[in-house]
């Protein structure tokens, strides 16, 4: 095997004590970036970016990719303890961490959602690896349709989800999709619903309404209920990981599921945060305790976090292979490529041998320190919740504001913050669900593009969705999703014993 | 007062003692020189476009130039603000009339973006510092298509009758769709035009054959037409560009015709200049003008500019106010003959 | 879960039928104004695809829809739910954070967001968290400067001075 001696080249690249310490700054760095909503990975490389220029180009990437992963695992944290999402792809991570750390069970959460990110990134390096030249061919047949089918896909794993209302599950998610649509049309260059408004041209950006919808929002729910935040009872003790790790393997299928979809959506690049979503979606509709969902399940962090770092890390190979940034971190990254004189591209992998194994390598190593440094911190987050809550209470909201306002760095974004407190307050009360609502938020807009682009392509025919076997596929499979309630309910009519098993396995 | 300074005198002779000639220097600058204006605390970058594109690469790099070269004693700092086609950033800089901390960098969208949406912003309410650039716009098509030259694509698109060959470009009612409307008045042909977020997935979309054609800048599409995977069909200029070191295997960029020589008489520059807010001092304007023109003489800044083929013309002062009004009217015209102007 | 008849003695304030027929309200409210700006965009499919109100357009019906829908539940519902949404109890709580929380967002827009979080943060844990003064300005004054650190000195990201910008002395 070529790539093996190639890659063990590259450790012998990385394996230098100074580009073993960068890797430590960095991964420390990343993880501190992770936390802080507002000082997203995309931010902390640019800034750090002009402070690489003096280092050789493979220290210096060594040291920024340890920044993304370091903010890739630190995402988390914040998602698990406080319902505050730090980056957009562990909203997902919300669903069931929230309510286990509310049980007293953060470590766990935390040490489940670490390993889960580790073993994530650690199948897509190996993809990465050894599948690179066919894996990069892949991404180039994605045009527009095939971008409407994901998308499509996405949304259809996560119908279904609530149960309540449907009328107020088409609300949540037509009001994601409105405040999508705000802003700039990248297709006609019309500016929708800003009414003049010169504020609202930037558009509502997810992050501002989910730092409000879950943070604010819950913690004026906690107020009320006048309970303060109920982790504060924590058992905590280092043995939390070890424990944690004995119930891991038993969800190996939830593992390999979520790991195809975060390299798939990675390299496609649908990004890390609809992999998350996914992720979530697929886990609950197979799993069998799927209705359980949202009260607590290891599973229900295992399956978003294990996408979104398999499609965090994929999302790199599109980049070097073909210059395409799968995220913003990886934009930032790719500007520096060009300033370090590497030119991305299809040649990167033949003219720079050192650099791209160098970089692999640090893949490996990096996510390995990664997910020592944060294990060896899950006792000390966890300790967090005992503070009171008076005391952390106006420090999430300061928090909140601050990740709230260096989004766009526009005064105005706190006062929706604020305002999406109080409606995420209003409609937790009321039983509308609110992953619609953010998930039409986030794929909304980008939906809509490459529907439009594709009806562009065509001409107007709608057939352009099955016009090849891949768009085809995708977008059949998005209809199965859809209609998989009624599957299933079909399924049980024509095998009714199976149903009690539900409820004693 | 008294004690004040006398407690500074005391910390800098402490430091003194401890760090030695470094703090001598320090405390030498700490003395107030009636000289020319300085920034005193970081100066924000605003960049009026997305993260990863052509302006935010720009703007990186003359940061990361600033920093390696120490031409500024406070760092520069790059915020992206692309709301409504960078209308966000540029009524930003608008609103912090007589602000010297801030800086934005601008493209086509300078001119294009008030005439296509009518959000209240001219060039004229900020204060030009100087153009770094042009940039330059070639016609890309899949190297596997069998277009040899301009004219044979052109006579291939032609001969499909109108809106069967798809062209991909930047944004809508900006720099590559105007360019393709001229385009197509140029020849009498007929693109559909497919617009999407940003340059570099522009290009993968015509290497993926998604689409047949992009007027992508340069250095948006160098990196797939070095690896064979796209061919630079002309440049829309008047000649051809000056950068005579091999890219391709056969092919410099000195070695792509023009489009005139193809047979297709359009040409089209987009400005890469730096602008700050209006009512700045002479001193704080003739501070930047002077940075940028270090920042232009650096190695650093050459490689990129042959890199990315960039049109080398800089100005500053009168002769760059001039150049903005003749453009200005330049694009009001294009914009007004393909209808894009707001209504 | 749904915070009804937590704690019998406190009075209710209002009924959680009201509240939900004014959320479905205003959601069809903002699902008129969505159609509404979606046809003066042009909501029709053009001869090359959807117009750029197209999607806007049925997004704002099924606003409007479940609005609707939604409202008329709640008033005329045979399950509609008129147990009490909060108790005063529970809303004098959450006002004791909400209110406060609008004021902070007030006092960023003129004092920025150091000085403000900072005031926010020890008055917050005098009055709601009855620490002693020393102890609450303490801990203010130390988060914030943590912040300042690794928001302006570090991480060059500038945050919102005011519009006095009563820290500009320190140079940031």
């Amino acid at each position: 095997m070529e790539e093996i001696g190639a890659l063990f080249h590259g450790f012998a690249v990385v394996l230098t004590p100074m580009n073993m310490l960068l890797m430590m700054v960095g991964i420390v760095l990343g993880v501190l970036i992770g936390v802080l909503p507002g000082l997203g990975g995309a931010n902390g490389v640019a800034i750090l970016l002009p402070l690489t220029f003096t280092m050789s180009p493979t220290s210096a990437i060594i040291m920024l990719s340890c920044i993304y992963w370091g903010a890739l695992f630190g995402g988390a944290i914040t998602s698990i303890l406080f319902n505050i999402p730090g980056e957009p792809w562990s909203v997902a991570t919300t669903f069931d961490g929230y309510p286990m750390a509310q049980q007293g069970r953060a470590g766990e959460a935390l040490a489940a959602a670490f390993t889960s990110s580790f073993v994530g990134a650690l199948v897509a390096v190996v993809m990465i690896t050894f599948l690179a030249p066919l894996v990069a061919k892949f991404a180039l047949e994605f045009g527009p349709p095939e971008f409407f089918a994901v998308y499509l896909l996405t949304f259809c794993s996560f119908i279904g989800m609530g149960k309540g209302s449907p009328f107020k599950i088409l609300a949540s998610m037509a009001l994601g999709f409105a405040l999508a649509a705000v802003g700039m049309d990248t297709v006609t260059g019309q500016l929708r619903l800003t009414f003049g408004w010169s504020e609202l041209m930037r558009g509502f950006d997810f992050l501002i309404a989910v730092i409000g919808l879950f943070g604010i929002g819950e913690i004026l729910l906690s107020m009320e209920e006048g309970l303060a935040f109920s982790g504060k009872t924590a058992r905590i003790s280092p043995k939390v990981v070890l424990e944690t790790w004995k119930k891991l393997p038993q969800y190996w299928l939830t593992y390999i599921r979520s790991s195809l979809i975060g390299i798939w959506m990675g390299i496609t690049p649908g990004g890390a945060t609809p992999a998350s979503f996914m992720g979530y979606g697929i886990a609950k509709k197979m799993s069998r305790d799927g209705a359980k969902f949202g009260t607590g399940q290891l599973e229900g962090v295992i399956a978003p976090e294990t996408a979104a770092h398999a499609a965090g890390t994929s999302a790199l190979l599109p980049m070097l292979a073909l210059g395409i940034p799968g995220s913003p971190t990886a934009a930032v990254l790719l500007g520096g490529l060009l300033i370090w004189g590497l030119q991305p591209g299809p040649l990167l992998f033949v003219e720079q041998k050192d650099f791209v194994w160098g970089l692999i390598a640090s893949m490996y190593l990096g996510n390995l320190a990664g997910l020592i440094v944060v294990l060896t911190t899950v006792p000390l987050f966890a300790a967090i919740l005992r503070i009171p809550f008076s005391i952390i209470a106006p420090i999430i909201i300061v928090i909140c504001a601050i990740g709230a306002y260096t989004v766009h760095n526009a005064m105005l974004d706190i006062w929706f913050m604020l305002l999406f407190g109080v409606v995420g307050y209003l409609f937790k009360k009321l039983d509308y669900p609110l992953a619609p609502m953010v998930l039409a938020l986030v794929l909304g807009d980008k939906a809509e593009d490459a529907f439009r682009q594709s009806m562009l392509l065509s001409q107007g025919e709608v057939s352009i969705m099955w016009s090849n076997p891949l768009v085809g596929t995708i977008t059949s499979l998005a209809l199965i999703l859809l209609l998989w309630p009624l599957i299933s309910k079909a399924l049980k009519i024509i095998r009714p014993g199976r149903e009690g098993r539900v409820f004693t396995g | 007062m008294n004690k004040i300074s006398n407690f500074r005198r005391n910390r800098c002779s402490a430091a003194n003692l401890a760090l030695g000639s470094i703090a001598v220097a320090a405390c030498v600058a700490a003395t107030p020189v009636f000289a020319a204006w300085e920034p005193a605390k970081p100066v924000e970058f605003i960049v009026p476009a997305g993260t990863g594109g052509g302006a935010d690469q720009m703007a990186r790099l003359i940061q990361g130039i600033v920093i390696k070269h120490k031409l500024m004693k406070e760092p520069l700092i790059v915020v992206n603000k692309s709301g409504g086609a960078g209308a966000e950033g540029f009524l930003d800089v608008k609103a912090a009339k007589g602000d010297p901390y801030k800086i934005v960098i601008t493209l086509s969208n300078l001119f294009t973006t008030p005439m296509a949406t009518g959000v209240p912003f001219n060039w004229k309410d900020m204060t030009p510092v100087s153009m770094m650039a042009l940039d330059q716009f070639v016609l890309w098509t899949n190297a596997e298509a069998p277009y040899k030259t301009a004219r044979e694509y052109i006579a291939a698109v032609k001969a499909a009758g109108p809106n069967k060959f798809r062209m991909g470009g930047t944004g809508s009612k900006q720099e590559d769709q105007i360019l393709t409307v001229g385009l197509e008045k140029a020849t009498g042909t007929k693109f559909i035009y497919i617009p999407f977020k940003g340059g570099g997935e522009v290009a993968v979309q015509l290497v993926g054959k998604h689409i047949d054609s992009t007027v992508n800048n340069p250095i948006e599409a160098v990196a797939q037409w070095r690896a064979g995977k796209l061919v630079a069909q002309c440049v829309f200029d008047e000649q051809r560009m000056p950068y005579k070191a091999k890219i391709t295997a056969t092919q410099s960029w000195n070695d792509v015709p023009t489009c005139k020589e193809a047979g297709v008489p359009t040409s089209y520059q987009m400005l890469r200049g730096i602008f700050m807010p209006a009512g700045v001092s002479k001193d704080q304007l003739e501070f930047y003008v002077s940075l940028l023109k270090k920042v232009r003489e650096t190695q650093d800044w050459k490689d990129f500019m042959e890199n990315g083929a960039f049109n080398q013309t800089s100005m500053s002062g009168a002769e760059f106010t001039k150049w903005l009004e003749g453009a200005e009217a330049t694009h009001h015209e294009l914009m007004k003959e393909a209808g894009f102007l707001a209504k | 879960m749904m915070g009804q008849n937590k704690e019998g003695g406190s009075r209710p304030v209002i009924a959680s039928n009201r509240v939900e027929a004014i959320v479905a309200s205003v959601l069809l409210l903002i699902g008129a104004v969505v159609v509404y700006n979606s046809v003066q965009l042009g909501a029709r499919w053009t001869s090359d695809g959807p117009g750029s109100g197209y999607f806007p357009f049925y997004i704002g019906l099924m606003l409007c829809l479940s609005g609707a829908v939604t409202l008329y539940q709640a008033l005329f519902g045979k399950l509609k739910n008129t147990q009490a949404f909060v108790d005063r109890e529970q809303l004098k709580r959450v006002m004791a954070v909400l209110i406060p929380a609008g004021f902070y967002v007030l006092a960023i827009q003129f004092l920025g967001v150091y000085l403000a979080s900072t005031l926010y943060i020890a008055l917050f844990m005098r009055v709601l968290g009855r620490y002693s003064w020393i102890n609450s300005i303490v801990a203010a004054v130390a988060v914030n400067a943590v912040f300042f650190l690794m928001f302006e000195v570090w991480f060059k990201v500038p945050l919102y001075k005011g519009i006095y910008e009563p820290l500009s002395f320190l140079g940031y």
